[in-house]
């Protein structure tokens, strides 16, 4: 399903505190990667001439996985392309990546997903995995060839950006998605609640005289979808998560034996609708950011797996589209390269989210939903691991990212850990 | 400090400059009371036969208009002129605008005359908070969208000061499309730093969440010292908007007739008013209305605000900008 060049780096990683949250690893040791494969895990390994990489102080995990990247290609290359979107994501840490098919064209057939497959397979930094639209054109009405589109490589199936509105269609879609053996991914927005909504419809948005995009209009398709899954025993993913009650939905499913998993972002983790008293055009995203108790509605869904991925939604957006008043920029903001450093920053060092639950759910948590191998660092596996600085600080400059877009969230602001190497199928691709 | 400025999000949150006046949010109690004593001192010059005063010769406001507006743009230009600064008016139709020109574009060329002030009104939510993140000069927020027009609510505090005396403990019904209205947010945050009360009354579709307390029956204006009457905007009543009914209901039900008013209320709006629809002309025509005052204080109190923000007065105090 992931389409990259594969590796054969020879590394060793000396003394790193090697944290494996699913293998159960956490100890100073070495790891000595043969032809990018993990060879040896041990104490005092020898290097067999080897580069060597001094990981004394710093963490060494299993790499990330992001189900939830907009590599705005094909059409938007300026906003970012395969090879600047993969980038990022070495760069932040990331060892695989799934592309979201709401591009111009949109992935609705197997030539254009051959295509982006083909050109990935040169141009990509990390292994990317092309998702395809359920319906022609995202336009809601008439089913993909998702049969012909899984077996040319889809990675999985989803409208997001355009969600589907009518429920028979959606039902159509679980229902044949049972030939493919992928999952379907929802964007759970019933437009008719959110038309015209700029920010969460409560007392920051009613003072700052935004329209509403109220709660409801996520939990009452969350709701919808589950219990389309549920008819058609089928699974679904639902995307970037952001109120209190879709979170109660997904655990009465869950308690209704209903086979649905979900992502959250980490601005919907580390961010209120506070944030938007600025009227920072970057504070804007889809869905919008929420109150406290939302974002600890989240944090604890997070905490005990009923939330099982975290995914950035990176959303590029050119400066023209962004450098606007609030009302008229778009949604969306970048994530790759600041996630792990922004949850560490807001989540892990003040003790709200442990580092061994933010690890699991940024890379084997998305890789099981997705069906994808787990990275782990086990003799025998393909080589995605990352090192991480956890002491190290930086700050978020426009300037030095990796992303063809600067719109991020975080901009100006200092963060904790620093992601000092990455490893993505088998290569070193990201050194600082 | 540059690149941030490009891409828009940047270390300084507007709120925290006081250099402008962009949301009644920014100002403390001690700065509302100081321009309206600004704006009562300036009424005194305004009676006589030379109304003009020396305080901004030389200085450049530049008043930028992207929406229609009759009292706002000239009574700013007026206040400006009386201050004896330069004034030069910008309507986006017939300019750049119309061919395309972004904001950001517009805001940075009438920059390079190096204005003391842009007053800017704009259709949409932030466009003052986004204008006041590219120019050095100082900008007063004259309409964003939905969102602030502070300089309609300290004219509305000094228009009803004037009329009873105090502030304090003044009750204001504000009715109406609550909903869509500036000037009802900028008036209840402004109505809370002087201590008086704020309810807000109309259609449930057209009151917000959150912002003070509400009330969808008319009896509730019966205990209001003034009632405030919002314009009751055609454009939603467009078919298939469902805020309410129709036109013909809302009059019915919410609007103000001279048999819901009782002796002693004052009615006020913010103009423009539909007379029959939200306000019954016997009502805008009575000793009641204030509407006419409200015109005259919007004069002076902008008069105030330009000088307030030209002067070393705490709202025109400068953060430190990094220039590249």
């Amino acid at each position: 399903m992931l389409a990259g060049p594969v590796g054969t780096d020879n590394v060793v990683i000396r003394g790193a505190r090697v944290l494996d949250p699913v293998e159960g690893i956490d100890a100073i040791l070495d790891v000595r990667i043969d032809g990018g494969v993990i060879a040896q895990i041990g104490l005092d390994l020898d290097t067999n001439e080897h580069r060597v990489i001094d990981g004394a102080g710093n963490v060494l995990a299993p790499a990330f996985v992001d189900p939830h990247v907009h590599l705005r290609t094909p059409g938007r290359e300026d906003e970012e392309t395969i090879e600047s979107g993969t980038a990022a994501a070495a760069a932040g840490g990331y060892c695989a990546i799934l592309a979201i098919p709401n591009t111009d064209p949109v992935v609705d057939d197997a030539d254009v997903l051959r295509s982006l497959r083909a050109r990935a397979a040169t141009e990509a930094h990390v292994p990317v995995g092309f998702m395809a639209a359920i319906t022609k054109g995202q336009a809601g009405a008439e089913l993909t060839e998702m049969g012909a589109l899984a077996d040319a490589g889809a990675a999985g199936f989803t409208d997001d950006g355009r969600p589907v509105a009518a429920a028979g269609v959606m039902r159509r879609a679980l229902q044949y998605n049972a030939v493919t053996g992928r999952m379907i991914a929802v964007h759970c927005e019933e437009a008719t609640l959110t038309h015209g909504g700029h920010a969460h419809a409560g007392a920051i948005a009613a003072e700052l005289g935004l329209t509403g995009w109220p709660s409801l209009g996520e939990s009452l398709m969350v709701a919808r979808d589950l219990d389309l899954a549920g008819e058609t025993e089928q699974a679904v993913h639902l995307m970037h998560l952001s109120a209190r009650e879709s979170v109660e939905h997904l655990r009465r499913a869950h308690a209704a034996g209903i086979r649905a998993t979900a992502e959250v972002t980490p601005h919907h983790l580390c961010l209120t609708d506070e944030a938007l008293r600025t009227l920072d055009a970057n504070m804007k995203m889809n869905p919008p950011l929420r109150s406290e108790d939302d974002r600890s509605a989240l944090l604890e869904a997070l905490r005990d797996g009923t939330i099982a991925a975290i995914a950035t939604d990176h959303a590029p957006h050119s400066p023209e589209e962004k450098d606007v008043p609030f009302e008229a920029a778009p949604f969306g903001v970048t994530g790759l390269e600041t996630a792990f450093a922004a949850l560490y920053t807001s989540l892990v060092e003040p003790g709200l989210v442990s580092l061994e639950t933010v690890l699991e759910r940024m890379s084997a948590g998305p890789a099981a939903i997705f069906g994808l191998e787990r990275p782990r660092i086990a003799v025998g596996a393909q080589a995605n691991v990352t090192l991480i600085d956890t002491n190290g600080s930086w700050r978020v400059k426009a300037s030095e990212f990796r992303s063809r877009s600067a719109n991020s969230w975080l901009l100006g602001k200092r963060l904790r850990s620093r992601i000092r190497l990455t490893v993505a199928a088998g290569r070193v691709v990201h050194e600082s | 400090m540059t690149d941030l400025r490009v891409v828009g999000g940047d270390l300084l949150p507007p709120s925290q400059e006081r250099r402008h006046l962009l949301s009644v949010a920014d100002l403390s109690s001690s700065d509302v009371e100081r321009l309206l004593a600004t704006a009562h001192s300036f009424a005194h010059s305004q009676a006589r036969d030379n109304k003009k005063l020396p305080t901004l010769r030389g200085r450049l406001v530049l008043n930028v208009f992207y929406e229609s507006s009759t009292r706002t743009s000239s009574s700013f230009e007026l206040a400006a002129k009386r201050l004896s600064a330069d004034t030069m008016t910008f309507k986006s139709t017939g300019s750049s605008v119309d061919k395309g020109e972004s904001l950001k574009d517009t805001a940075l060329t009438l920059s390079a005359y190096d204005p003391d002030v842009i007053v800017l009104r704009h259709p949409e939510v932030g466009a003052a908070q986004f204008v006041a993140r590219l120019t050095d000069a100082r900008v007063v927020n004259a309409g964003d969208g939905k969102h602030q027009h502070p300089t309609q609510a300290l004219l509305d505090l000094y228009t009803m000061r004037e009329a009873f005396g105090r502030l304090d403990g003044l009750q204001v019904a504000i009715v109406g499309d609550v909903i869509h209205s500036r000037v009802a947010r900028s008036l209840v945050q402004a109505l809370r730093l002087v201590g008086a009360d704020a309810i807000l009354v109309g259609p449930p579709a057209l009151l917000p969440v959150g912002l003070a307390e509400t009330s969808h029956d008319i009896g509730a204006i019966a205990d209001a010292d003034v009632v405030y009457v919002l314009r009751m905007q055609r454009e939603r009543m467009l078919e298939g908007a469902n805020f309410v009914p129709s036109l013909r209901e809302y009059t019915s039900r919410w609007g103000i007739t001279p048999a819901r008013i009782r002796d002693g209320q004052r009615v006020m709006h913010p103009g423009p008013m539909n007379r029959g629809v939200e306000i019954d002309a016997r009502v805008a025509d009575s000793d009641a209305s204030l509407v006419v005052d409200q015109v005259r204080s919007g004069l002076i109190v902008r008069m105030a605000v330009l000088y307030d923000l030209l002067t070393t007065g705490p709202v025109a105090v400068e953060t430190a900008v990094e220039v590249a």
